[in-house]
């Protein structure tokens, strides 16, 4: 059977997707947006899994949005709101917490209870921090020039790079590069004394990789997750109202305005390809839509090993693809409470639970529970980062009631023993709780629901290779023009007319809309439509 | 400060001289200074000020950084850090300091207290724990205390100061000279007294056991009742402070380590503090790149702007001509109207090859929410605008 | 006045280079070595009468240049452009070996992978052979007329071709694992051809960035010998060249004086309190002990030592030495040359790094073994030998410090080890040596017993070994140079920067 021929098929409504799928019908495009789940947002999504509740139930933070895409599609109006995050409070391994205020003097005299030397030594770190993360935030919105390339547009990319190198003096070159390759661990003992202080600022290096806040490479990684920014304040969080579900709802919204089609229980069978050139898919349902470019939202290896022929990929491709490093190491148990959990050692006031919490312990404590991965089992005392955002946002659960999310660091995608059961999942779900309980004395008993979810859940119902949560690891191997694969880097893929659009691409993972919008910008090249995608803005930096 | 107070963050310390304070700020205008609920005034910064000029006046600098570095290395290891040769300076003499780092670019500034041979106080606006301790790193036998909150402070500062001292019993305090260290016996303790400031004009910084802080204060201000003593607060200082030519962090130059952007920092010659810099000293931290600096002269300079009208020119851009068209020459750092010195004046970064040329001012000011522009002619002042005989007269005069 | 015109502290191979080319070029040089012979780590050192080994067990890329340059073959040198054979050893006597070109033991797809696995290698290795032996420019303005090596570099990687180049760009990083499982399958294989990027450095298999330069660096073709005569060689060759070498003598510290721009190094204070005048000093000894112990922390600017300070340099390789009453028999092994490894597969090497990190020890150390008598009979009186292991992964710190409890605990497990696979092994030991990293570091005068002197990691390399400011052999400090491991390229026998440092001194 076969349907309309269509501009662009974009296989996947993940928010990557949905950006693309925006742009391109913005352009004037005829788009069909095709979605395997029910609902779209891939791992940007609002469920209602208890009655009243509404989760968050993969990603649940946002910072890393560009606000140049949301203003330029107009996000506002199509029903997203980011509120910022107020402090994180920090658990130790000893009980002691440590708070991350947003005024200054109170950040500096809470460090300064922990140590004076590092409550001093923050302002380096923080100046430090800053200058590598406006050198990153540069290149998001940009196309990675292909270096082995002599087109003028790849070497005036390259000597963008060179210029931003440039900029940062001699010095800060070499301590660009330093930062670029060593562990967060390393990277942090130049500033840090105090063990909880380091585990703090040490733990977004660990979140979503298989690496160890001890692996050389885990402080790019920190500042990863870092370098987004609320309103221009770098580093800061922020939930969405409604759950992160809202900002796939606000991008649907814009793309079907500007005349996007979006089909979700729409799963793709396989990607055809005729000739030599990606013409359309076949749907699990037998349907065939045909178009004149196909852009994969999927993964890396999923979109080659799974949705392909592998007859139909260039030579090579198919090996680069098996090798492409996706590992599931993070897991998720989103909890339903009857009630605000009271934490040790925290003040009590009413700001204190207006952001995250993050169950740190020590460097050690998570470089043990990293150890744990590698031999396929998780960590009796892992690494959660929580937050409640029913403390600030009454559309996620009913009043007086809250929810909790708890991302844990680090969950093995298959166990040493085999495939996951229900039975070892409660028994991880119940790991966690464990930790938190510690902390929270009763709060085992404020438990309506719970919902546990490992790299192999995120793997059936997303559709993530393994329950990576970036798409493919952030390592220097498989960044900027090595990602993908190096030579494809540029969204275009191997067989004609078929586009990469999610994390799998530059930059990288996190709700970011950078991957969507890049991609869209160098399809709109070339069908030789006028770019409607915008740069980044700085803030003037 | 105990580590398991989970409030620590969300509560500024108090001062020991807060009972007597907090009664005086009757505007209860606080602000924080490094974790100390601070007083941005206490009735009127203005009045504040003219008491500091006219009368004599307390400015509390507890929250003001003191570390103590002890040890056989104490003197090595601050003479590397600092452009000033310590070895020079003598038992009970303080000194005005800045330290760089190894390009050279300010740190921050401070004073050093010279209080035994081994023995030296270094007192600054900001924390600087972190800077000392990768500073001692390597010698032998150095330890840096943070004293901070082991130490009461008060600055004493104006016309009458030395006289209300006298008035206390401070026997001989006439006699200290600038930068000198006296002490004095103080209900079974010490006080320790130094002829310092931050308002370019007479005055005191007086050291106190905390415990005696109190004491203190009413001793001061009863001997200071006739005298029209008055607290004052940052807002005054501020005005005082640029009056004298002094500069500030934020405002004049940015901290090296906390300074994101390549050389937005500024080098001691850029801050016209070229004479804190003694290249006969054979090292110090960043005097190869001082000297390469000091041969090719700073790019820019802090000058000192007396600027014609009465608007402040805060914010301005400057030009090197009236018409404003071509490249601007530099920035205004403050500015403010001098009540004192009934002058319009300026701090200002102005380009060196551009300093011997006109300089003009592109002032934005605001009358009832109608906003206006205007361009003044700047003229360089070679000394600082406020700067009183009595400030260096040993003794001072009596008022 | 000056009494030389170098003087060069550590008579360490690299210091030994170093003078022979600067007594080459006319230079008046002055060699000083604290212990009573040269070669440092790799200097023949009786451990039990009649048994000598030196710490670094094997020659396997020592430059050709400089082995010509210095007419090492003429002074006993006797180099081999072979590659040292590496044998895994497996378990119930199945081993692996690989000469760089093949491999023996596994199955045909692996034997073919290799094949085009270690010509690719060679490739890269090829490519960056040349910069070894150059002096990696600062990239800062103003050095334009340096900057043509960075060119050269880019160039050389273009001519690879545009395959071959994004393949070196991606695997440039990759983690040693990473790298092996693309390409293989069996375990034992794999674990042999990380050892390479591992070996010395505080590493595991995963851990990305710092594997695969270190092992093109290892990969790059040279010559191979044995330790003892080539100290020997290097020792002959200077002396011919003119180089006085005083051994037993210790330098306190190096002697800084005002000059006209500041201060300048002038010559050094030894031990006794003797004042040797010179125009300039270069030391081979590692960085921390350069900077902070010989050349005074006043003499340096505090950022620049606190970026000496945090140099990674805590060593986390042990070293054993067997005195062996005859050849030791492994099982399923006839020939005993080479390497061998024992490290059965990559989650062996990994978990016992997981351990050390933590500053335990593991309970299964992985080693390589060497037995240096084969190739030179004089280190072990006749029918016995010597055997030699570089065992991982030891801490530097362990918790609760060293003590003879835990250094027995830690012998017990290597020889339990041992055991496993050359069973008869315990009852041939006529006497041991275990030398844990803080002792390589108390006898060798390395800071943290690090044989590379720091760590071998893409921040410490390059323009940026030891650190930037110290990258091109000069130093802050006018008239102080370095030599050694420290320096550009790194690590391992290679006279490399020795060569590197004389010839920034003559320019």
């Amino acid at each position: 059977m076969t349907g309309k021929t269509h501009d662009a098929i974009i296989v996947g409504g993940g928010h990557n997707g949905l950006t693309t799928a925006a742009y391109l019908a913005k352009a004037g495009l005829d788009v069909v947006v095709v979605e395997k789940n029910p609902h779209v947002g891939g791992a940007a999504v609002s469920l209602e899994l208890h009655e009243g509740w509404v989760y968050s139930n993969c990603s649940y933070v946002c910072s890393m949005m560009r606000q140049s895409i949301h203003r330029d599609l107009d996000l506002t109006r199509h029903g997203l709101i980011l509120v910022p995050y107020l402090g994180t409070v920090n658990f130790g391994d000893d009980g002691q917490t440590l708070i991350d205020y947003p005024s200054e003097e109170a950040a500096h005299l809470e460090l300064k209870r922990h140590s004076p030397h590092d409550a001093d030594s923050m302002h380096r770190f923080q100046a430090d921090l800053a200058r590598y993360a406006q050198f990153i935030r540069k290149t998001l919105l940009r196309t990675p020039p292909d270096p082995t390339s002599m087109r003028p547009r790849d070497i005036r990319e390259l000597l963008f790079l060179g210029k931003q190198m440039w900029s940062l003096g001699e010095r800060e070159m070499y301590e660009y590069v330093r930062f670029f390759t060593i562990s967060a661990a390393d990277f942090l003992e130049d500033y840090f004394e105090n063990d909880l202080i380091k585990a703090a600022m040490a733990s977004p290096g660990i979140i979503g990789t298989a690496l160890g806040v001890y692996s050389p490479g885990s402080a790019y990684i920190l500042l990863h997750h870092v370098m987004g920014d609320v309103d221009g304040n770098i580093g800061a969080w922020g939930l969405a109202r409604g759950g992160m579900g809202a900002i796939s709802e606000a991008l649907a919204s814009a793309a079907r305005e500007h005349g996007a089609e979006i089909r979700t229980t729409s799963g793709v069978q396989q990607i055809l390809v005729k000739d030599g050139e990606a013409c359309g898919v076949v749907l699990e349902n037998g349907d065939e839509l045909n178009a004149g470019i196909v852009v994969s939202n999927l993964d890396a290896k999923r979109t080659f090993t799974r949705v392909m022929d592998r007859n139909d990929l260039p030579p090579g491709i198919y090996e680069k693809a098996k090798n492409f490093k996706i590992r599931g190491s993070s897991g998720k148990v989103n909890i339903a409470l009857d009630g605000m959990p009271q934490f040790t050692g925290v003040p009590d006031n009413r700001y204190v639970n207006r952001g995250g919490q993050g169950f740190t312990g020590s460097l050690k404590t998570m470089e043990r529970a990293y150890d744990a991965w590698k031999h396929g089992r998780w960590s009796p005392d892992p690494f959660v980062e929580s937050v409640i955002p029913s403390a600030w946002d009454p559309t996620v659960a009913p009043p007086g009631k809250h929810w909790m999310s708890n991302f844990v660091q680090y969950c093995p995608p298959t166990l040493a023993e085999g495939p996951w059961t229900p039975e070892e999942r409660d028994a991880f779900g119940q790991a966690v709780v464990d930790k938190i309980e510690r902390y929270s004395p009763g709060f085992k008993d404020l438990i309506v629901h719970m919902e546990v979810r490992t790299p192999h859940d995120l793997e059936q119902e997303v559709g993530l290779t393994e329950g990576n949560i970036f798409q493919g690891e952030l390592t220097i191997d498989q960044l900027l023009f090595n990602r993908p694969f190096p030579g494809y880097a540029q969204y275009r893929m191997p067989v004609k007319n078929l586009y990469m659009c999610g994390s799998s691409t530059h930059p990288g993972g996190g709700v970011s809309s950078a991957c969507g919008a890049n991609a869209a910008r160098e399809i709109l090249m070339d069908l030789k439509k006028p770019n409607t995608v915008p740069e980044d803005d700085f803030y003037d930096e | 400060m105990s580590t398991n107070d989970p409030y620590a963050g969300e509560r500024l310390k108090l001062s020991p001289f807060y009972p007597r304070a907090s009664v005086l700020n009757i505007r209860e205008a606080w602000s924080a200074w490094n974790g100390y609920k601070f007083a941005e005034y206490y009735y009127d910064a203005e009045y504040e000020y003219f008491c500091v000029r006219n009368q004599c006046a307390t400015y509390d600098i507890c929250p003001m950084q003191k570390y103590l570095v002890k040890g056989r290395d104490a003197e090595a290891m601050l003479n590397r850090m600092v452009t000033r040769d310590i070895t020079k300076l003598k038992l009970n003499r303080v000194t005005y300091v800045v330290w760089c780092t190894d390009e050279g670019r300010l740190v921050d500034d401070g004073t050093i207290f010279k209080l035994a041979s081994d023995e030296f106080m270094l007192t600054c606006g900001s924390s600087c724990i972190a800077w000392l301790r990768m500073s001692t790193y390597g010698f032998d036998e150095v330890n840096v205390f943070d004293v901070t909150d082991d130490i009461a402070a008060l600055s004493f500062q104006g016309p009458t100061s030395c006289a209300v001292l006298k008035e206390m019993g401070l026997e001989g305090i006439e006699q200290a000279k600038p930068f000198d260290i006296l002490r004095f016996p103080f209900h079974g303790d010490t006080l320790m007294v130094s002829r310092t400031g931050f308002t370019g004009d007479l005055g005191y910084e007086l050291w106190i056991s905390p415990g005696l802080a109190l004491e203190l204060w009413d001793e001061l201000y009863s001997a200071g009742e006739d005298y029209g003593i008055q607290p004052f607060g940052e807002a005054a200082t501020n005005m005082a402070r640029l009056e004298a030519g002094f500069i500030m962090p934020d405002m004049e130059f940015n901290e090296a380590l906390k300074t994101v952007h390549f050389e937005h920092d500024q080098t001691p010659f850029e801050l016209n503090l070229g004479w804190l810099v003694d290249f006969s000293k054979p090292h110090f931290n960043g005097r190869r790149a001082l000297l390469e600096e000091k041969k090719r002269g700073p790019k820019y300079t802090l000058t000192r702007l007396d600027i014609e009208g009465n608007k402040p020119a805060e914010g301005s851009y400057l030009y090197g001509d009236r018409n404003c068209k071509k490249k601007e020459i530099g920035y205004v750092t403050s500015a403010m109207w001098s009540p004192a010195v009934k002058a319009n004046i300026a701090l200002a970064m102005i380009r060196t090859d551009c300093l011997q040329g006109e300089i003009w001012a592109e002032i934005y000011y605001e009358k009832e929410l109608r906003h206006y522009q205007k361009v003044a002619r700047c003229t360089v002042k070679d000394k600082p605008f406020w700067s009183p005989p009595r400030a260096r007269a040993t003794p001072p005069p009596d008022y | 006045m000056s009494d030389y015109d170098s003087i060069i502290i550590g008579a360490g191979h690299n210091g030994l280079v170093c003078a022979a080319y600067l007594a080459r070029a006319g230079q008046k040089v002055l060699l000083l070595e604290s212990a009573e012979a040269p070669g440092g780590l790799a200097a023949n050192r009786e451990f039990h009468p009649g048994f000598k080994t030196s710490v670094a067990h094997v020659v396997n890329h020592f430059s050709d240049r400089i082995a010509s340059d210095l007419k090492l073959a003429r002074y006993g040198f006797e180099g081999s452009s072979n590659v040292t054979l590496v044998t895994g050893l497996g378990r119930e006597g199945r081993h692996v070996t690989v000469d760089g070109h093949s491999v023996t033991g596994v199955e045909q797809g692996d034997a073919e992978a290799y094949r085009r696995f270690a010509a690719q290698m060679r490739r890269f290795a090829d490519a960056l052979k040349p910069f070894w032996l150059k002096t990696i420019p600062r990239a800062a303005p103003g050095k334009w007329s340096d900057m043509s090596t960075f060119a050269r570099i880019g160039l050389k990687l273009r001519l690879l071709g545009k395959d071959d180049m994004r393949e070196f760009m991606r695997v440039a990083a990759l983690p040693a694992r990473d790298l092996v499982d693309e390409n293989f399958d069996s375990e034992l294989l794999k674990a042999v051809l990380c050892w390479d990027g591992l070996i010395g450095s505080k590493m595991a298999p995963r851990s990305p960035n710092n594997a695969v330069l270190p092992m093109l660096y290892r990969t790059a073709q040279g010559q191979s010998g044995t330790p003892g005569s080539l100290i020997e060689a290097l020792q002959a060759s200077a002396r011919a060249a003119g180089v006085e070498i005083r051994t037993g003598t210790t330098v306190d510290r190096i002697l800084v004086n005002p000059g006209q721009d500041g201060l300048v190094a002038e010559g050094v204070i030894l031990a006794g309190g003797e004042h040797i005048h010179a125009s300039r000093v270069v030391s081979s000894a590692d960085p921390k002990t350069t900077f902070i112990g010989l050349a005074g922390i006043d003499n340096l600017e505090i950022q620049f030592t606190n970026r000496i300070r945090r140099l990674r340099c805590d060593g986390f390789v042990a070293k054993l030495h067997l005195a062996l009453n005859g050849l030791p028999e492994f099982t399923g092994l006839d020939r005993l040359n080479g390497r061998l490894l024992i490290a059965p597969t990559m989650n062996d090497i990994e978990f016992a790094f997981d351990h050390a990190k933590y500053g335990e020890y593991p309970p299964e150390p992985v080693m390589e073994i060497v037995i240096p008598s084969l190739q030179d009979a004089s280190l072990a009186p006749q029918e016995k030998h010597v055997l030699s292991a570089h065992v991982m992964y030891v801490p530097y710190r362990p918790k609760g410090g060293w003590n003879k409890q835990a250094k027995a605990a830690l012998y017990e497990r290597i020889i339990e080890r041992l055991s496993g696979y050359a069973p008869g092994i315990r009852d041939q030991i006529i006497h041991a040596e275990l030398l844990t990293p803080a002792e390589l570091e108390r006898d060798y005068r390395v800071s943290g017993g690090h044989w590379h002197h720091a760590e071998f990691a893409l921040d410490q390399m390059l323009m940026m070994r030891p650190t930037y400011e110290a990258a091109q052999y000069s130093t802050p400090l006018p008239g102080l140079y370095l030599c050694g491991a420290g320096c550009h390229p790194g690590g391992d026998l290679t006279g490399a920067p020795g060569h590197n440092a004389a010839r920034e001194i003559l320019r």
